[in-house]
């Protein structure tokens, strides 16, 4: 910089900008978008194709190999055997229909129980009890999993308060098994339904209701035919959540779900007992194909386009 | 706002596929490596500065879970050598870990020793450079899970039993037989309880050498393909009256008390919990005999520190250390004269060779039966985990 001083009122050129390396660059990128948007993407991209397609890749590549039953080590050799015995093995059936089922079990209870909930918080409760109501919907989310899974256990127990509560009305707790599975999943899972839920509810104006009801529509027929299209894509997310949860889980059902096992057992011990983690890689492929299905069809129905 | 033409798209998703590929291919197949025989040492040289230690919870304590169980400090100051312990929850999941090679020491039970010594991963141990080696039981030297053609491949440390838990109100006679889980176990359908784990399959073949002797078991981890269908359908049998498997001991514990199981497979450091909390169970070994463990100290044999690793081996087999460490995981010791430092041998059964003969010890199963017969071949451990699955259903 030169230091002379500008007299009063004479007006100069503005100088030309030094030529640095930092705005050499700047100047390039402002006339280049596409390398601009590159620089931009390159790092999230990464992480995606690292984290998500590599994975993937790996685990469907290593389904493809398989394990020397001595020593253990994983044979790298392409063979199909894997993938044919879990789609034909009538355990890896019986076992597939039964995650199957606890998930949509689990997915129809939470959203029968989300439904009116999220509908008192959203429509009906002052303020202040909203606020009260989704600190009390999000407290769960504070204790660990394994806690509530444990105090499952002990509420279910034979001796358990279940049982203290409904034996005076001839009631028996149902003891460990899918039944007590089912429950504690849909309590685990409820948290994550009633809050897309509720977000949804909240983006639908009351003068919609009001309107309804003033061309004479019932309560009934005012939630089938405002309320219901206009949150079922906050419903589908709500079950993509509890749907997929419950698929994968193998922990709450070593606690309270007695004998019985879910896929994630299969894909558990196969890992950990067996050592056979390509038989384990082609088990996980069956929840992975089961989600895709149902994205697939959630997909059909058009409620993935307003999220 | 950029939207990428069609033909930058194209070459995006070219990029991910070529990098896909890439990938692939570096990790595709490949010839598998098989492990070399490994020499024992013939004499010790210097310490080295450290050892790594592989093994269960509780075996080895340096003092940090608990001030007054500290095992590893006096090792440390009398040979220099700093101990670096890990532990493992399962068996498998101890050779995958003694596959890095980061490893000098571990502690094996025996449905995991055999798969390390096939694959090299371990040493031949010379049990003369380790003079405590002199003081351990006879019953456990030279056994099939910790030997292989008359050559040793460690130090034993301790043994227990799989007992018979029962609840004393529903069997105010203590069960002499275990066909209480089995076949009679519809009497307490829905409350038997069984180890979950595939070499839980020994414990029917167990019962069977008795039930069915026409079968010609001779050693429950020897089990042809006859004799191991009989097994598992016996097991599949008693599927529909168990209540729960349980793999973690507190989940057994808690079971217990509670009254959801009654009757059922233990351990006896379960049982001395249960006794603590005043529960009404007590256990019995029945007559058909029972399973068992017993761990064995063995050296990689890609160890970094053999020297330290041989110290080890003979510090854990002292009679004062052996008795620490087995106590306070709750098994018999190796040696008698560690009963010296303990005041509960009894329970244990501690170097009672007519109660430990009654235990066939976890041992992998493998294709060569381990019984000695070469007419047939054996149902190994894969085929096993499998046909665990498949009794769970």
């Amino acid at each position: 910089m030169t230091t002379t001083t500008t007299p009063p009122g004479v007006t100069r050129p503005v100088p030309a900008p030094r030529r640095t390396a930092a705005r050499r660059s700047s100047a390039f990128l402002a006339t280049h978008p596409r390398v601009r948007l590159g620089l931009l993407l390159t790092a999230p991209l990464f992480w995606l194709g690292v984290v998500y397609i590599v994975a993937l890749a790996l685990l469907l590549v290593t389904a493809l190999w398989s394990v020397d039953s001595f020593t253990g080590q994983v044979r790298t050799e392409w063979t199909f055997d894997n993938i044919v015995q879990v789609v034909t093995g009538s355990l890896y059936q019986t076992v597939t229909l039964r995650t199957l089922g606890i998930a949509l079990a689990v997915t129809v209870i939470d959203v029968a129980l989300a439904l009116p909930i999220a509908f008192y918080m959203a429509k009906v409760a002052t303020p202040r009890m909203q606020r009260i109501l989704l600190i009390a919907v999000l407290m769960p989310l504070w204790a660990s999993y394994l806690v509530k899974a444990y105090a499952w256990r002990s509420v279910l127990s034979q001796e358990g308060i279940l049982e203290w509560l409904v034996s005076p009305f001839g009631g028996h707790t149902p003891g460990y098994g899918l039944a007590a599975t089912v429950v504690t999943l849909s309590y685990l899972w409820l948290p994550y339904v009633i809050l897309p839920i509720y977000a949804g509810l909240e983006r639908v104006p009351d003068s919609l209701l009001e309107a309804s009801s003033d061309l004479g529509g019932k309560p009934g027929r005012t939630f089938r035919s405002v309320v219901l299209p206009l949150i079922f894509p906050s419903i589908v997310a709500g079950t993509i959540f509890s749907f997929s949860l419950s698929l994968g889980d193998y922990i709450t059902v070593n606690i309270v779900g007695g004998a019985n096992q879910m896929l994630g057992n299969l894909v558990y011990t196969n890992v950990g007992a067996a050592n056979n983690l390509p038989l384990a890689a082609a088990i996980a492929l069956i929840p992975i194909v089961i989600i895709f299905g149902y994205l697939a069809l959630v997909r059909r129905t058009g409620a993935l386009d307003n999220l | 706002m950029i939207t990428l033409t069609r033909g930058a798209r194209a070459a995006m998703i070219a990029s991910v596929a070529v990098g896909s590929v890439l990938l692939l291919s570096a990790c595709g197949t490949a010839g598998a490596s098989g492990g070399g025989a490994a020499q024992e040492a013939t004499q010790l040289g210097e310490m080295e500065k450290t050892v790594s230690i592989l093994a269960w919870p509780g075996y080895v304590e340096d003092g940090s879970n608990d001030p007054t169980v500290d095992w590893v400090s006096g090792f440390e100051e009398k040979t220099g050598c700093t101990v670096d312990a890990k532990t493992y929850g399962t068996s498998d999941e101890a050779v995958n870990l003694m596959k890095t090679g980061e490893y000098d020491v571990m502690a094996a039970s025996g449905d995991a020793t055999l798969r390390l010594i096939a694959s090299g991963d371990v040493a031949p141990v010379n049990t003369d450079l380790i003079p405590n080696y002199a003081g351990v039981y006879d019953f456990l030297k030279d056994k099939e899970w910790n030997s292989v053609d008359g050559k040793s491949y460690g130090v034993p440390h301790g043994y227990g039993a799989n007992l018979l838990m029962y609840n004393t109100e529903k069997f105010p006679q203590a069960p002499t037989s275990w066909d209480v889980v089995f076949d009679k176990a519809g009497e307490n359908a829905g409350k038997v309880t069984a180890y979950d784990s595939p070499i839980y399959i020994a414990d029917a073949a167990v019962y069977l050498m008795t039930h069915q002797p026409d079968l010609g078991i001779t050693n429950p981890y020897a089990l042809d393909e006859t004799q191991f269908q009989a097994a598992v359908d016996l097991l599949k049998a008693q599927r529909a009256n168990v209540g729960e498997y349980w793999s973690d001991y507190l989940k057994e514990i808690q079971s217990f008390t509670s009254g959801d199981s009654v009757v059922g497979t233990t351990w006896q450091v379960i049982q001395n919990s249960l006794a603590g909390e005043g529960a009404p169970t007590a256990v019995t070994l029945p007559k058909e005999g029972v399973t068992g463990w017993s761990d064995t100290w063995m050296i990689s044999s890609k160890a970094k520190s053999p020297n330290c690793a041989y110290a080890w081996l003979d510090w854990i087999a002292s009679p004062e250390t052996n008795a620490q460490a087995t106590a306070y995981f709750g098994e018999a010791p190796s040696s008698q004269k560690a009963c010296d430092f303990r005041d509960d041998c009894e329970a244990y059964h501690a170097g009672d060779a007519d109660y430990a003969s009654k235990i066939w010890y976890w041992t992998t199963p493998i294709a060569d039966c381990v019984d000695g017969r070469t007419d047939v071949q054996c149902v190994d451990y894969s085929k096993w985990t499998a046909a665990w699955q498949e009794i769970k259903g």
